[in-house]
């Protein structure tokens, strides 16, 4: 390219920044979404890895299948009071840092289904940093919302993303079970408590600040 | 060869079609040998409805399933239906049969009370009934008794209440948080 060149003439061999400054800008640009569809907004997902608007010109097209391995989970559709706590699981299951797309009307707000099995917002289950209107939000809409987000990621600090299990955690009875594997109301009337599915990670404890 | 094989097959093809009865025959029928099992014959549209004895239902149902001529071996449907709790009796539940051999269908419907919504379980008749009922149960509060794993299906497991009642507020009792 040429380029080696001209950076070799025109810097000097040693450059001082922030260290904030550097790591913010290694994870802005390599953000990686969970592949975690839910309904028809999940087909705009889809097509913003496509070739026609290609989210990988902003480094983040690595739709990972593994919760383990994503950096954003973006939301995209309606969330069932059924799904609720299993989106809950994959997003404790990603580690820090992490960040949440609450894509199109259901997923910020419930949308048109104001009804007893719709999560009236997903903000209710898990922190958000990016809201996107629309039903369903076209996909420039989506790499606006990748591309906030990644102005979002710069003004963080590498403090506030510590990913170490503090005491309550470690303390915490894990719900082992999704809610669906035992027991009916109509015979263990006792089990109709709801069970708490987790306990809050630690940035959710700094962003309630 | 083929030419004496052909007369036989048009044969037994013959035999099948003109040993079946329409649908309200066969209701029809029922009412005649078993009066007890019936309370109630319906017929509007083409469909044919009859209204079971809730004691009777495996019974008329195992009947349907094994006489010849009749043989409704699949069970396409079962559902709920909540005509209201003002109403009385509440409840019914649909059967929905349907023949696979003779292509004829009939709907079975018991009537319940609300204070004593049970009906026995078709499961040992068609398999299938199982999540059906299963869901009927999960969203109208029917209970199936005798059925192998009456729990909800659709809903989480820890929900209050049967969504489908017509007394069941729509936006539910309490908003979903886990915060």
């Amino acid at each position: 390219m040429g380029l080696e060149n001209v950076i070799a003439e025109a810097l000097p061999e040693v450059l001082t920044t922030r260290l904030d400054s550097l790591i913010n800008w290694a994870r802005k640009s390599s953000l990686w979404p969970a592949t975690f569809g839910l309904a028809c907004c999940a087909i705009e997902m889809m097509n913003v890895t496509s070739s026609r608007n290609d989210l990988a010109r902003f480094g983040a097209e690595v739709f990972r299948a593994s919760p383990r391995q994503a950096d954003v989970m973006i939301v995209s559709g309606r969330v069932s009071r059924k799904m609720a706590p299993v989106l809950r699981r994959i997003y404790d299951q990603m580690p820090e840092p992490k960040w949440v797309i609450s894509m199109g009307a259901c997923a910020t707000s419930g949308g048109v289904f104001d009804n007893y099995a719709i999560v009236q917002g997903v903000d209710k289950v898990v922190p958000v940093d990016v809201y996107i209107p629309g039903c369903p939000p076209r996909p420039e809409m989506l790499i606006h919302a990748v591309m906030m987000l990644q102005e979002k990621v710069m003004k963080e600090s590498i403090r506030d993303r510590k990913d170490s299990p503090d005491e309550e955690a470690r303390e915490a009875i894990t719900p082992g079970t999704l809610p669906v594997t035992d027991g009916s109301t109509l015979r263990d009337p006792d089990k109709t408590q709801p069970q708490p599915y987790t306990i809050a990670s630690t940035h959710e404890k700094r962003r309630s600040f | 060869m083929s030419e004496t094989q052909q007369p036989e097959i048009s044969n037994t093809q013959g035999s099948q079609t003109v040993a079946s009865p329409a649908p309200s025959q066969i209701a029809a029928a029922l009412q005649r040998e078993h009066p007890e099992w019936v309370s109630e014959l319906n017929s509007a549209l083409g469909e044919t409805t009859v209204i079971i004895v809730r004691e009777h239902l495996v019974a008329v149902c195992q009947a349907l399933k094994t006489t010849s001529g009749y043989e409704f071996n699949f069970l396409a449907d079962v559902c709920g239906f909540d005509r209201g709790p003002e109403e009385e009796p509440r409840f019914e539940v649909n059967y929905h049969l349907f023949s696979t051999t003779k292509h004829h269908r009939l709907r079975l419907k018991v009537l319940l009370h609300e204070e004593d919504a049970r009906v026995p379980t078709v499961t040992t008749v068609w398999r299938t009934a199982n999540w059906h009922e299963r869901e009927t149960y999960d969203l109208f509060g029917v209970i199936f008794e005798g059925h192998p794993d009456l729990r909800r299906i659709l809903l989480p497991d820890d929900w209050q209440g049967h969504a489908l009642r017509k007394d069941f507020p729509l936006r539910g009792y309490e908003p979903y948080s886990l915060t």
